[in-house]
């Protein structure tokens, strides 16, 4: 298709809207209604209902939708209909949307449709729609005003022709970790001017691992601001003109609306179709795509966010249903044991029996089921019919209708049952499995183009199966176990599906169950080494701008830095002091610049002295190495083979006297930080401790420069006593240097006794 | 009918800002086109509106004034049939021997006259009311106007209860229409020269009170409390000052600290419970123990519609009406305290925003309605007046079965 032909339509659009502006502005709004969503995410349920029939707390989800388009104001409703179109038109001609005096629903029936774009295209043949409509699809829950969307879209479109759309979006924020949104769905990234809130980029497939998204240049350079938005949630809910209808006719291959259709839109500079974003802030809409959406927005319709469309209002012939305190939703007619615990948010329905001492939280019950006792439910979605034997637990899962467990059975989480399978007694179903009679449809592709394709095949196949399945189950097990063996316990009936190459390890993402501890401790690792790379490389920081946090970066390294701290200050502290020697820095300047290492390290005089100890004797070792390289040249090989391995003890009288010669130069350095007798302490542990470790040389000297360090004064006899004392206790092995300097110590005592 | 059915789906539609005058209306076009068989018509009104009640009713238990209305008109089927059935008594045998035109009339005249000894014995069996002790008299000068029109064949007889029906309904509306007048007529009464009033949120009965009294060249100073997450006091604040009124806006939760400078206090209510207590918008307990605390007058305009024959048992939930938490706070900002998908997957964030408060009776000093002024311990009495205990009981039922 060419630009040319394009244009044409487009001018040939622009003459039908042009003919009549004020005719159109009188239209009653229309609105089209997909009752189909052309993917395969709530498969294998969705093999045998479709999904807008799939009950949502207890209600169709097509209900909310309906009720929500009556409540903003549409007359019109074309409700088109693909896969299982006969469940759904029977459904709706039963239900009292047809009879509604102010709101018409047509479906438009059709079973060669794919995608949403061949939909659209069927449509736009019938030539239903004369004004702008709203384009939904049949699993939105919203409770917003159109009011203000739809009259900012038609002064739009009076000022320009070619503000075709308007776009729906909400602020709810991205999980960091997962990079997903809260409902389940890739982590959304929008480019929208701040002023004119046009669309200018979408991107729902960004690359996570490396973080980054890319911008055309042309779009900075184009527009004078952009606003960049991981925030925002799109909530696929549509206010279209029609000339949308007639751009997917033209563009025969757009097939997904937001894939094909808005991105190609947003690249296509030719025609210059512009979409616009309308953010809603108090009001609720979300679009349930897979089963983590189904779990979330049902947890919002529980917790109201979705007024009036909660069960305990009646909205569309849901049962009356009362909320008591806690959040607890019951129908009537429930038969609930004395004992069993009906926890916080939790929806009960029509005639539901509960046993005794079974538990049940965070969970929706539907209709007519049967609960055994000993039961635990926990943020699990049981539709209607449902048998649950004694002793079964079932954790953050969904049971359709007609499932019966036997006793003892148990459902990890993740787990989808779809209708009428039987589950064996004792029976562990492992986590994320999807269990159905019927089996899973062999896969030929894995490309995603072809997963509407993959749709419509399930729909024949269903046709096919269903025949089998009514019958009883008894004779389908006894069929199927002859190639499949029954791997659902004794008694069971049903297959479970195996998870689709690839998808194992994503499967946790777009479950009922919360996403497992584990899962999110090796996701926050992995991000942080993802950001220590970034951080490092700095042109990755800028382009992803806000999107790193650096608090985040830091705090792994939290707990080492105390440690590290004091290794660096130690180092610097040698640093200067070399240099002091080398280039004759007067006493006072070093003490000057030791006392700023010390401001910005936050250390205790104690450290520095500790430090600038350090460095004093590290200096002192240095000065007679050179001397005792040259003497081990000198001397035969047997002596070098010691002098490598241990200290050089021939040495020890020229190191005493470089150690002697530097103290008595350097005392005043030192001095300057042995306020108290602590500090002294802390010394003689330090040169403990260098002995031990990093300058074996001093160990066997250790008494006589201890007696250097008293006779220069710098240490007194208190220090060296109550060191002496400290060590008393100690193992054996750290009194080697007391052993030492027993003698020393012994003069000292005696002195300090004479003196008194 | 249906006819009906079709206003009835799309009152039903509409019922979220729906009235009593509507409610009342709506029975008014039920009772019309209502087919009356010529036996036990008041039988056949009753289950029309019985029925059309109870959808009603049950599509928005909440709204307690559709339920009230729904027993009024009840009430005003049984009072307009027990009017005429006492005339007929009289007129028994008269009507017994002239009524031979067909077949089916015998077994008509059978059940009338069983039904008119019931009603009979009913009215009989029945507590006098006040109204009824005061206002016997134009009932007995009733009843010779019907018994005047003498021979009354059926077609006639049931044309006349039908009519009779509609002229009460009528009465009913023009009711709940003044009733805000009826009210205001006597705010000079209550509210003197340089008091203070203090009310909370909005509603039209009350700022009708407060025009009223000014009026009548009464000065008096407004207190006017926000009534948040709705902040309806915004709006009354904004009336009051277009009218001249001296005007006060404070917010509900400095309602304790102004109390004591307030003469009295002045709120409307939602519904008026069987037990004189109150349900009345989120804040009103608030303020009435506040008013209690400084003995400080608790006075409650109700129109005679809002009276409500039932007892609460836990208003604070099954009467109340939760509403959406985005009133309180931005979704978006908050969506991160309500990521299900990590954790134990329950939320640890819990809005409530309840509509309304309960007020129990004994925080009540006065209640003013369009019959007068009530003490809280008289509202059973008044109840009996406007209500039939047996529509009580039915309509409870049906609440519950349906």
């Amino acid at each position: 298709m060419g630009a040319q032909k394009k244009r044409a339509a487009a001018a040939a659009a622009a003459a039908r809207v042009s003919e009549d502006p004020d005719d159109l502005a009188r239209q009653p709004l229309q609105a089209i209604l997909l009752a189909d969503s052309f993917t395969t995410k709530f498969r294998p349920i969705t093999l045998e209902r479709p999904k807008v029939l799939l009950p949502l707390v207890n209600v169709p989800m097509i209900n909310y939708t309906l009720a929500w388009l009556e409540a903003a104001g549409v007359a019109e409703v074309f409700v088109f209909c693909c896969a299982h179109s006969k469940q759904v038109i029977d459904y709706l001609e039963n239900s009292e949307w047809f009879s509604q005096p102010n709101f018409t629903v047509k479906t438009i029936e059709s079973h060669n449709i794919i995608s949403a774009g061949d939909a659209l295209r069927l449509i736009y043949e019938q030539n239903v729609i004369h004004g702008d409509f709203v384009l939904i699809s049949g699993d939105t829950v919203s409770n917003m005003s159109l009011t203000q969307a739809l009259q900012e879209h038609k002064e739009r479109k009076k000022k320009d022709n070619n503000a075709v759309m308007t776009m729906i979006i909400k602020k709810s924020k991205p999980s960091p970790i997962t990079r997903q949104s809260r409902l389940g769905t890739d982590e959304l990234f929008m480019a929208i001017d701040p002023n004119t809130k046009q669309l200018l980029y979408y991107e729902d497939k960004a690359d996570h691992s490396k973080g980054t998204i890319c911008l055309d240049k042309m779009l900075l350079a184009e527009n004078p601001s952009i606003s960049l938005h991981n925030d925002k949630q799109d909530c696929y809910i549509d206010i279209c003109s029609p000339e949308v209808l007639s751009l997917f006719t033209d563009n025969f291959d757009y097939q997904h609306l937001r894939r094909h259709f808005v991105k190609g839109l947003l690249l296509d500079d030719i025609m210059g179709y512009k979409i616009f974003t309308h953010e809603i802030h108090s009001s609720y809409a979300a679009r349930i795509d897979n089963y983590r959406s189904y779990d979330i927005v049902s947890k919002d319709i529980i917790q109201r966010w979705t007024y009036p469309y909660v069960p305990d209002v009646k909205f569309c012939g849901n049962r009356a249903t009362k909320l008591e305190r806690r959040g607890m939703y019951r129908a009537l007619e429930i038969e609930q044991s004395r004992s069993a615990q009906v926890g916080s948010f939790t929806v009960i329905g029509y005639g539901t029996k509960i046993g005794s001492n079974s538990k049940i939280s965070d969970s929706v019950i539907g209709e007519g089921c049967t609960i055994g006792s000993n039961v635990l439910i926990e943020g699990s979605y049981i539709w209607d019919n449902v048998i649950i034997e004694d002793g079964c637990e079932l954790r953050h899962v969904i049971v359709c209708d007609g499932v019966i467990m036997k006793a003892g059975a148990v459902l990890k989480p993740g787990v989808v049952l779809s209708f009428k399978v039987v589950i064996g007694e004792r029976f562990v179903v492992p986590a994320y499995s999807k269990v159905s009679l019927l089996q899973q449809p062999t896969v030929h592709d894995s490309d995603e183009e072809l997963e509407y394709a993959d749709n419509s095949s399930g729909t024949v196949e269903f046709s096919s199966i269903q025949g089998t399945a009514d019958q009883s189950n008894g004779e389908m097990t006894s069929e199927s176990s002859e190639a499949h063996k029954p791997k659902l316990g004794t008694g069971g009936v049903g297959y479970i599906w195996s998870i689709c190459e690839g998808g194992q390890e994503e499967e946790w993402r777009h479950s009922v169950a919360p996403i497992p501890e584990d899962k999110l401790t090796e996701l926050s690792e992995a991000m942080d080494d993802d950001q220590e790379l970034v951080t490092q490389d700095r042109t990755a920081l800028s382009t992803s701008g806000e999107l790193i946090s650096d608090s985040n970066a830091s705090e792994g390294d939290d707990n080492e830095d105390s440690k590290d701290d004091s290794v660096y200050f130690e180092k610097e502290v040698e640093a200067t002091f070399l240099r002091a020697v080398e280039e004759n820095v007067k006493v006072d300047h070093v003490i000057l610049e030791v006392n700023s290492l010390r401001l910005s390290y936050n250390m205790t005089s104690a450290d520095c002295a500790g430090a600038v100890f350090y460095s004093m004797m590290k200096l002192a070792i240095k000065t007679p190495h050179s001397s005792a390289i040259g003497l081990l040249t000198l001397y035969p090989s047997p002596f070098s083979m010691v002098a490598s391995n241990a200290y050089p003890i021939y040495l020890s009288g020229e190191l005493q006297q470089n150690t002697a010669n530097i103290i008595t130069t350097w005392q005043k350095l030192l001095k300057s930080y042995l306020l108290e007798i602590d500090e002294e302490i802390e010394i003689i542990l330090k040169f403990e401790e260098m002995c031990l470790e990093s300058a074996k040389e001093f160990s066997p000297l250790f008494a006589r420069i201890l007696h250097i360090l008293y006779d220069k004064d710098i240490l007194q006899e208190d220090a060296i006593l109550r060191w002496a004392d400290e060590k008393e206790g100690a193992d054996e092995s750290d009194k080697v240097f007391v052993r030492q300097s027993e003698k020393f110590i012994q003069w000292l005592r005696e002195a300090s006794e004479e003196e008194d | 009918m249906p006819d009906t059915q079709a206003l009835v789906m799309t009152f039903l539609t509409s019922l979220k800002n729906a009235t009593a005058r509507q409610t009342a209306e709506l029975l008014r076009s039920v009772i019309s086109q209502q087919r009356v068989p010529y036996t036990n018509q008041a039988g056949a009104l009753i289950d029309a509106v019985k029925a059309v009640g109870e959808q009603l009713i049950a599509a928005n238990p909440v709204e307690l004034a559709v339920g009230n209305i729904v027993r009024r008109v009840l009430h005003i089927i049984r009072e307009e049939d027990l009017s005429l059935t006492t005339a007929a008594i009289g007129e028994l045998n008269l009507s017994a021997v002239s009524d031979d035109e067909n077949d089916d009339d015998r077994d008509g005249n059978t059940t009338l006259s069983a039904a008119a000894v019931a009603a009979a014995a009913r009215s009989t069996l029945r507590p006098p009311s006040l109204q009824t002790l005061l206002e016997d008299t134009p009932v007995s000068a009733a009843v010779p106007q019907t018994s005047s029109s003498g021979a009354a064949d059926k077609s006639s007889r049931s044309r006349k209860l039908k009519h009779d029906v509609i002229e009460a309904v009528n009465e009913l509306i023009q009711d709940i229409v003044t009733c805000h007048e009826q009210i205001a007529e006597q705010a000079v009464e209550h509210i003197h020269q340089n008091e203070v009033i203090l009310t909370l949120g909005s509603s039209r009965t009350v700022s009708e009170f407060l025009f009223a009294a000014k009026e009548k060249k009464r000065s008096f100073r407004v207190f006017v409390a926000e009534g948040a997450p709705r902040y309806q006091g915004h709006l009354l604040a904004k009336e009051l000052v277009a009218r001249g009124l001296q005007t006060t806006l404070i917010t509900d939760s400095a309602v304790f600290a102004m109390i004591s400078r307030v003469n009295m206090v002045i709120v409307g209510a939602h519904a008026v419970m069987a037990n004189g207590g109150v349900i009345a918008p989120v804040g009103m307990n608030l303020v009435a123990l506040a008013a209690q605390k400084h003995a400080v007058p608790f006075v409650v305009l109700a129109g005679s519609h809002k009276l409500c024959p039932l007892y609460p048992h836990n208003p604070e939930v099954l009467l109340n009406e939760l509403r959406s938490p985005s009133e309180l706070l931005d979704f978006g900002e908050f969506s991160d305290c309500m990521d299900f998908g990590s954790g134990s997957g329950s939320p640890l964030l819990h809005v409530v925003n309840p509509a309304f408060d309960y007020v129990p009776p004994k925080l009540v000093s006065l209640f003013i309605t369009d019959a007068g002024g009530h003490n809280p311990s008289y509202m059973y009495r008044l109840i009996a007046d406007y209500y039939s205990a047996d529509d009580l009981v039915v309509q409870r039922r049906a609440i519950a079965g349906n």
